[in-house]
């Protein structure tokens, strides 16, 4: 077999020094974009168009890059929702346990999104969905764009008329002109500690998607708003209190640069193991896994598994005072900026353990191995689900989950999805 | 254990460390907490004199706040919670009661005119205690444990009024701050007496640097699930002579550098970051390894 000489040839259109570093550390080469090159670290912009139909090129097998081409599917906020409500429906067609719905009609293994409607596509199933609970609070989310812009609060119907199918604007416009959105359930109730907001960031990097092998980096962290949190209907347009992103927080008055309103997801678990107790904190756990891997099913059968790609993910999980966890979204280019001390080493840590998993050995790559690191290499990521290796035991056993059970009971699921290797499964 | 609400077995137990699922219940019925009505009323009583009249005190326990717990990784969530422990915590007269067995006395504040006349002393601030820099670091781990600020506050003020005020008073108590640096220094001296010797000669005395670790309980300094499992035994063995041998035993652990340094500023250098310190090896090490 060829043995490629010489060292690997790298780009990015992302100048952080977080990849940088990493780069030179393993004495890769810079190139330019219209050179040879094996390693591209690109935004999105630009995965656009190495794969796009008319600017698009061929990559050859010694070519990686950091984007599944069509990554949008689970990455924009109104095709992640389309995607899951879509994977829920065939599984319940093909009767499968994993998509049974309690008395209230509510999915008991799958509702991890919160309701969403697209807008203006939906706006009248949305209007009814809205009439039900008149009083209940919604996020719109501008389908495209990131760092919580364009993202306000409703609570009444007159402050979206805008996206009304009736509305002047609509019919002969063109879509574009009226920017996508989609509208969910604002939680309202989220998890509070110590009197404040937060959600939690969790990455996941994802090898191949058929079959699907995935991994979760152990250190993610959760984001705290700076001001104490209240669901009062006068602080709805204050956004230090609802949203966690840090480029909001950062322009808050009590934004600390030091810890910059980050916790390690282990002061997560010690606190609620401390104060909820062991059992429902590993729930909580294995749950948040649970609905990554969901995710990813969900899109799977859509994503372009192009061999010359990997993808390292950005979840956002928001937990409720219910301890159950929810799937706000996906992010395709989780922020590489560092906003502390502590969050440069992370990242770059980050992308020193995607890199050694992605690029094995940190040698030229040929896009046909089996994508199958050994366990060394994977530093803080742990292997979240194999799907090769899940099949391998058997996926067909017999279902022993009796309907209507508490979520707590794993057994069911966890057969026929096929046994992750995390042993936190039941 | 719990079951039974057996406090003196549970102080037993937690001699072992506790499982993290029941650290807070432990210490609660070991401490004597137990949230009645009566003792939520107290509480709210309590919030309610914060926020009908202010203390000088009070600007104290912001400065503090803001400059420790609210810069720390673990601690900065609960920045509200502290303010709301010690801002009742300054105002509760019951606290006084422990200068009974306390060789401290509460400072007091005369009526204008009428200094040193007993009859218009009060006790400033009401509960006797004037807050230092660091004192919010007393309370900033429990907020781990508890959620609930009536409880929270109970716990606290226990834990105060059993073992945090000998840190910070001038006793001849075993568990008191002289008596632990006392412990340290002869520890050191004992089992490391070259260390103890070189560190002497290039002007940085060990206790300088241990001082404050023992005055916070350690508190800011280990992480905090280490931290926790410290506080397990003081309250295990009900008396905080383990953080002078802590103290000792981090020394011992970083003996191998601290003999290569010259000068104070590089002894504080090595002995800067505690943070990734296991608790329980390093004591089993220092206290039964032998030494070669």
């Amino acid at each position: 077999f060829r043995i490629m000489a010489g060292k690997v040839k790298w780009v990015t259109d992302i100048e952080k020094s977080v990849l940088i570093n990493n780069f030179e550390k393993r004495g890769w080469i810079q190139v330019a974009e219209n050179e040879d090159w094996n390693f591209y670290w690109m935004s999105v912009q630009t995965i656009r168009n190495v794969f796009s139909v008319e600017t698009g090129y061929r990559l050859s097998d010694d070519q990686i890059v950091n984007h599944f081409p069509n990554h949008y599917e689970l990455t924009r906020k109104d095709l992640m929702v389309k995607n899951i409500k879509r994977y829920r429906k065939e599984l319940e067609k093909e009767g499968s346990p994993l998509a049974e719905k309690d008395e209230n009609g509510k999915y008991i293994y799958l509702d991890f999104v919160p309701v969403t409607f697209m807008l203006p596509a939906d706006y009248n199933l949305f209007v009814e969905e809205f009439r039900k609970n008149p009083s209940s609070t919604w996020i719109m989310k501008p389908c495209g764009k990131a760092q919580g812009k364009g993202i306000f609060l409703i609570n009444k119907l007159s402050q979206i008329k805008k996206w009304s199918r009736d509305s002047k604007t609509s019919s002969f416009v063109s879509q574009s002109s009226k920017e996508a959105y989609v509208i969910s359930l604002y939680i309202n109730n989220p998890l509070l500690i110590g009197g404040k907001k937060f959600d939690l960031r969790l990455y996941v990097l994802v090898s191949t998607y058929r079959p699907l092998r995935c991994y979760m980096y152990k250190l993610g962290f959760c984001r705290f708003c700076t001001v104490k949190y209240t669901p009062s209907t006068s602080e709805l347009d204050n956004m230090f209190v609802h949203l966690t992103n840090v480029a909001i927080q950062k322009h808050g008055d009590d934004y600390n640069h030091i810890h910059g309103g980050k916790w390690t997801v282990s002061n997560l678990r010690l606190y609620l193991e401390s104060t909820r107790g062991k059992e429902v904190t590993n729930k909580l756990f294995d749950e948040i896994h649970w609905i990554i891997v969901q995710s990813l099913k969900a899109v799977a059968p859509v994503m372009n598994n192009d061999k010359h790609c990997f993808e390292c993910y950005g979840y956002d999980i928001i937990i409720d005072d219910k301890l159950k966890p929810w799937l706000i979204e996906v992010n395709a280019s989780p922020s590489l900026t560092s906003s502390t001390a502590n969050d440069r080493i992370l990242k770059y840590n980050l992308i020193n353990d995607t890199l050694n998993i992605a690029v094995p050995n940190g040698e030229i790559p040929d896009c046909k191995w089996n994508k199958s690191p050994p366990k060394e290499v994977l530093g803080n990521y742990e292997v979240l689900y194999d799907e090769e290796m899940a099949q391998g035991e058997g996926a067909d056993r017999d279902l022993r989950g009796r309907p209507g059970q508490s979520p707590g009971v794993k057994g069911s699921r966890a057969r026929d999805s096929g046994k992750p290797v995390l042993t936190t499964w039941k | 254990v719990l079951a039974e609400q057996d406090s003196a077995a549970a102080q037993q137990y937690v001699r072992q460390g506790c499982p993290t699922a029941l650290r807070a219940d432990l210490w609660a019925l070991i401490l004597n907490i137990s949230n009645q009505p009566e003792d939520i009323l107290y509480y709210e009583q309590l919030k309610s004199n914060v926020i009908q009249h202010d203390l000088l005190v009070d600007s104290l326990i912001y400065k503090d706040v803001k400059l420790t717990a609210s810069n720390d990784d673990y601690y900065f969530v609960f920045e509200d919670y502290l303010y709301q422990v010690l801002l009742c915590f300054s105002r509760d007269t019951s606290v006084l009661e422990h200068f009974t067995y306390s060789s401290a006395t509460p400072p007091k504040s005369y009526i204008q005119g009428k200094l040193g006349m007993e009859e218009y002393a009060v006790f400033y601030p009401p509960n006797g205690v004037i807050p230092f820099h660091g004192f919010s670091m007393y309370v900033a781990p429990l907020c781990f444990l508890y959620h609930e600020p009536s409880k929270l506050y109970q716990i606290f003020r226990e834990m105060y009024v059993r073992f945090f005020f000998r840190l910070h008073s001038i006793s001849s108590h075993p568990s008191g701050i002289v008596s632990l640096c006392l412990l340290f220094e002869t520890l050191l001296q004992t089992h490391l007496p070259q260390l103890f010797y070189h560190l002497r000669e290039i002007g940085a005395q060990p206790l300088r640097i241990s001082f404050k670790w023992m005055v916070r309980a350690f508190s800011g300094y280990l992480a905090t699930d280490q931290l926790l499992l410290l506080w397990d035994r003081i309250l295990g063995y009900n008396s905080l002579e383990v953080l002078a041998v802590l103290a000792a035993a981090v020394f011992a652990f970083r003996a191998v550098n601290l003999m290569e340094v010259t000068s104070l500023a590089a002894a504080e250098a090595v002995l800067a970051d505690l943070s990734t310190l296991k608790v329980m090896p390093l004591l089993q090490i220092f206290l039964f390894a032998t030494v070669t």
